[in-house]
């Protein structure tokens, strides 16, 4: 079975051109390659670029140098240079990416908001609520709330909405970015759990992992970002 | 999915003497895909827009169209009655002033049904019950059917505009700032409601806006521009989370926090 994502000196930088066009250099040189069954995790000080690693990965963030090969659909795929419409195609069938914060829509229930993926991937609707369903009471989000827009909820609420909506598909890279930030110890654990069935169902996963517990229940392997700062690769 | 997008657009360009309405616009749009078009005022979206939609005619440039037989027609190519009779059945337009979509002085039962009259539909009990159906699609009560839309709030005839261009089963529809000078609770309603037919009905659109929150929430894909020409495009949360443009920089941190 092929690598299911390879990045290869990947470099990010921004240009604030409403600071003089000054730009920010990110990341250089970001080379690595994650394993399907395994969970990696990026390690580094806030601000060594993790977020913008995951999130060039999903395609928010554009990419400036180097490639990122993504094995979809049976074919190997340079998301740093695909069409929106491939990336849109990736983010449906291959890579799944859960978010810190959950980005609202006004008016639709949370159950619906965690079965979306799945519709979009063509499930029944009603089997999709279904799943929806046993993903949040796993995650002991109270029924009651079920179907109420997550606009209101607290913020251990909406991340545990955001977690049931990553975690909900099928998807055989799943990107996660600090899911367990504002969750109590309980929910942690819960989450380490679903950590662990994914690698069982052979995902890879990429994480970003504050919380020192859980990178330990969950690490197979921890990438340095400071390596991949912008400076080491001048000198 | 096909393969093929709906809509081609190539080197589009529209001058008004020696003034740019939009410059050199190319694009391809898929069925199912939502495009924002977004731009501050004279930006020359709205120029595109009445271009696409054959309205306006441009100065050059092409643009071609999917028909239903799958054959690709050369929109400026065809006579004003075909593209007529494309934009009654096969397209839709929702206009920022639902008066300038609606017949106001006729019901709104009518102004459903008269879309589906055009289209070839002759049984008055169908007509009226597939009126009733799509009134309630867009949250209008039934017994509002036989008022004239004069007599409705700016939300609701907006929603009586989208419901009278969605009832003949458009492939593509045109929306020029859908959600411009309603309340903020209303357009959240509307955008809902847009965001679900949008998404049931796999329409393909091209949505001309000037609020980047309407375009996060309606579209896949972004097109930025400013003086007639697109300085920048991409997938809608790319272009949102990382601009690249100075012009794209500047909108986006224009934006006020809530």
């Amino acid at each position: 079975m092929p690598t299911p994502l390879v990045v290869s000196d990947v470099a990010k930088s921004f240009t604030m051109h409403l600071r003089d066009g000054i730009k920010l250099p990110v990341v250089a040189g970001v080379s690595f390659s994650i394993k399907a069954g395994e969970c990696t995790v990026l390690g580094g000080p806030s601000g060594a670029g993790k977020s913008s690693i995951l999130k060039m990965l999903y395609g928010n963030y554009a990419v400036d140098e180097g490639q990122i090969i993504v094995n979809h659909e049976g074919g190997l795929i340079d998301l740093a240079h695909a069409s929106p419409r491939t990336v849109l195609s990736i983010r449906r069938q291959t890579i799944g990416y859960v978010s810190q914060f959950l980005r609202t829509v006004p008016r639709v229930s949370a159950l619906d908001v965690v079965a979306e993926p799945l519709v979009e991937r063509g499930e029944d609707r009603e089997a999709a609520r279904g799943k929806a369903r046993a993903l949040l009471a796993q995650l002991n989000l109270p029924e009651k709330l079920w179907a109420l827009p997550p606009a209101t909820f607290s913020g251990g609420e909406q991340q545990r909405v955001n977690i049931a909506r990553g975690f909900i598909t099928e998807h055989p890279i799943l990107l996660l970015d600090e899911p367990t930030a504002s969750l109590d110890a309980k929910n942690r654990d819960v989450v380490i759990e679903l950590i662990a069935a994914k690698k069982t169902a052979h995902v890879a996963l990429l994480g970003i992992f504050h919380d020192h517990d859980v990178r330990e229940a969950v690490a197979d392997r921890i990438i340095d970002v400071t390596a991949f700062a912008p400076g080491k690769l001048a000198a | 999915m096909t393969d093929e997008p709906l809509l081609r657009v190539s080197a589009l360009s529209k001058f008004y003497g020696s003034r740019v309405g939009c410059d050199n616009v190319s694009f391809d749009l898929w069925p199912g895909e939502v495009l924002a078009v977004v731009g501050e005022s004279g930006s020359g979206k709205t120029t595109l827009l009445n271009c696409l939609s054959t309205r306006l005619l441009p100065s050059s440039g092409t643009a071609s169209y999917r028909m239903r037989d799958g054959q690709f027609r050369e929109l400026y190519r065809m006579s004003e009655a075909e593209r007529r009779f494309l934009m009654r059945t096969d397209w839709g337009f929702v206009h920022q002033n639902p008066a300038d979509g609606l017949r106001m002085t006729v019901s709104a039962g009518a102004n459903v049904g008269e879309r589906l009259m055009a289209v070839g539909d002759r049984h008055y009990g169908k007509i009226r019950a597939t009126a009733v159906d799509w009134l309630s699609r867009v949250e209008i009560e039934q017994d509002r059917i036989d008022d004239e839309p004069r007599a409705f709030s700016g939300g609701m005839r907006q929603r009586l505009q989208i419901a009278r261009n969605l009832v003949t089963g458009p492939r593509l529809v045109f929306m020029d700032e859908p959600t411009g000078g309603l309340d903020v609770s209303v357009q959240a309603r509307l955008l809902d409601l847009l965001r679900g037919l949008v998404t049931d009905l796999g329409l393909a659109a091209v949505v001309v806006t000037h609020d980047l929150a309407v375009a996060r929430l309606l579209s896949q894909r972004m097109m930025v521009m400013k003086d007639g020409r697109v300085v920048e495009s991409g997938l809608t949360d790319r272009v949102l989370d990382d601009p690249r443009a100075p012009y794209t920089q500047l909108l986006v941190s224009s934006i006020l926090q809530v």
